[in-house]
């Protein structure tokens, strides 16, 4: 009965939750207009967000195309494929792996210090100084961070992509060997604009949504002490991570599953 | 001095619960227009959280507080920002925005709220920096600043829109006495100056006494005494007399209310020390 009661009160809260966010993510989405107009805060944020994860996102990508072209190539060659190993290691990663690694370290990268930064303001007073200057924070301080969030995470997820891929080739066609114009013209064949790229896209684009709205609604949620702003950082990223995992098996069975 | 209009802001019959604590108990309290109000109290007594009724951030559970006529809980999301614009608020730590240099704080509000040329913008700045002696502070950063000069520069920025009310939120905790004297002189000398009405939460009573109109103490959710700032050092009422003269024990007790100290160390009330070693 115990654990029963538990239980339901844990539902509940999490429902409660997830109304907080719900309504945190439509006065937000009223906002974008307006921060959409704010260029030079916008074009900023996107630069804290997006340019600063670059380098991270860049040697990530590096080694995840380097290690794709290693584990590739070895499965390959045992069919005598190892010339399909440009398709594989794009497919694998403009399909999955570009979307979903970029968001995950764009979530401990940006997710985290966003959340950090919104909850911290909320702690100095800064949020509740903002509106009492009738200038509501969701619009002026949260709007335009969730919109370089959109902007900025497909971007990384195709510098991932394409840096992977040039690491692929260094593995496979600079070490292993591989013909380099088949390489490519694997790729190129195989690759397709819509099936592939589109969709991987759509899941970025997705991603970036989703992490940076549960980012910055962990921030504004956070109790105002130090500890509540450290709990708002930690579970920024947990919950973004479960929820590009689970994501992206939703929109992967919806995209590739004929 | 006084500029005896009427009240100005109104709250009746108040009432605010936080979780199972009575904050507020059917508070009844007038502020008069183009005085300094001061409201008093010992800490926790819920003086921030009155502020926060009057700016409209909280709701309270029964009663209504009317600013110039508006009835702050019932006006759309709109109204509310229009008559906060006509209302400074200092935060108690000052609530600068940290991104932002002293001069961009203050013009924060005229570049949101106003249309007005950079030009111009500079110079109202630049005056308001002036009136509160900061003017060539302008550069710095809000993490350059002492404690007392980030609440002058936060009061620039409370005054930037010639607001008509500006809540204080304890002004003066925790400044040393040139920061407080200076403060205290600036809210006398900006509130007759600018026309304002002046609402200041606080505990120093000596400071505010010496500027104060008419001062509220509150206590167990109620205002136990209102008036003039004489009126209220005469009091004899015992909990007002305790909370001006500072005593550490009267109707507030020094204690936090509990089981006496004896059942904690000696378990005599509740069963021998294994039962009190468990509590």
């Amino acid at each position: 009965m115990e654990a029963f009661a538990w239980l339901g009160r844990r539902v509940l809260d999490w429902v409660e939750v997830l109304g907080r966010g719900t309504v945190f993510l439509a006065r937000v989405l009223a906002g974008l207009p307006g921060a959409a107009a704010r260029v030079r805060d916008l074009v900023r944020q996107i630069g804290r967000v997006g340019a600063e994860s670059m380098v991270l996102i860049l040697v990530s990508g590096l080694f995840v195309g380097m290690v794709l072209g290693l584990q590739g190539y070895n499965m390959l060659v045992r069919f005598g494929a190892e010339e399909s190993l440009g398709l594989a290691v794009a497919l694998a990663l403009v399909r999955e792996l570009g979307p979903v690694v970029s968001a995950l370290l764009y979530a401990g990268r940006a997710g985290s210090a966003l959340a950090a930064e919104i909850g911290l303001m909320k702690t100095t007073e800064q949020l509740a100084a903002m509106g009492m200057m009738a200038v509501d924070p969701l619009h002026r301080v949260v709007a335009p961070r969730f919109l370089a969030g959109i902007i900025a995470v497909p971007l990384l997820a195709a510098m991932f992509s394409a840096v992977g891929v040039l690491g692929g080739q260094f593995v496979g066609v600079g070490l292993l060997g591989v013909d380099d114009g088949a390489f490519w013209s694997q790729m190129q064949a195989g690759v397709d604009l819509r099936d592939d790229i589109a969709n991987g896209i759509v899941k970025s684009v997705v991603f970036g949504v989703v992490v940076t709205w549960i980012s910055l609604f962990q921030g504004h949620d956070a109790v105002p002490t130090s500890e509540g702003v450290s709990r708002a950082t930690t579970r920024s990223v947990v919950w973004s991570s479960l929820a590009v995992f689970g994501l992206d098996f939703v929109l992967t069975s919806l995209m590739f599953n004929d | 001095m006084p500029g005896g209009a009427g009240p100005l802001v109104l709250v009746e019959g108040l009432s605010f619960q936080r979780g199972s604590r009575t904050v507020f108990d059917s508070l009844d309290i007038s502020m008069a227009k183009g005085e300094i109000t001061a409201v008093l109290g010992p800490s926790g007594v819920g003086k921030t959280t009155l502020l926060k009724l009057i700016g409209g951030e909280l709701r309270p559970d029964r009663g209504r507080v009317v600013v110039g006529g508006d009835e702050v809980h019932r006006l759309s999301r709109s109204r509310l920002y229009a008559m906060r614009r006509r209302m400074g608020v200092l935060f108690q730590a000052g609530a600068l925005f940290t991104d932002l240099d002293v001069f961009d704080n203050v013009a924060f509000p005229l570049r949101e709220h106003t249309r007005l040329s950079e030009e111009l913008i500079r110079n109202i700045v630049l005056l308001k920096l002036e009136a509160v002696g900061l003017r060539n502070a302008r550069h710095l950063w809000p993490r350059e600043l002492s404690g007392g000069m980030a609440r002058r520069v936060a009061l620039a920025r409370a005054i930037a829109l010639d607001p008509e009310i500006v809540l204080y939120d304890e002004p003066l905790a925790g400044q040393d006495p040139i920061s407080a004297g200076m403060l205290v002189a600036l809210m006398r000398q900006l509130n007759d100056s600018l026309g304002l009405t002046s609402i200041v939460v606080t505990h120093d009573v000596e400071e505010i006494a010496g500027i104060a109109d008419t001062m509220h103490v509150l206590s167990g959710g109620r205002c136990i005494a209102s008036g003039p700032p004489e009126e209220i050092r005469g009091s004899a009422e015992p909990s007002v007399r305790q909370f001006i003269q500072g005593l550490p024990d009267g109707p507030v007790p020094f204690h936090f209310p509990g089981p006496p100290i004896a059942e904690d160390l000696l378990g005599m009330a509740a069963g021998g020390p294994a039962a009190a070693a468990r509590a």
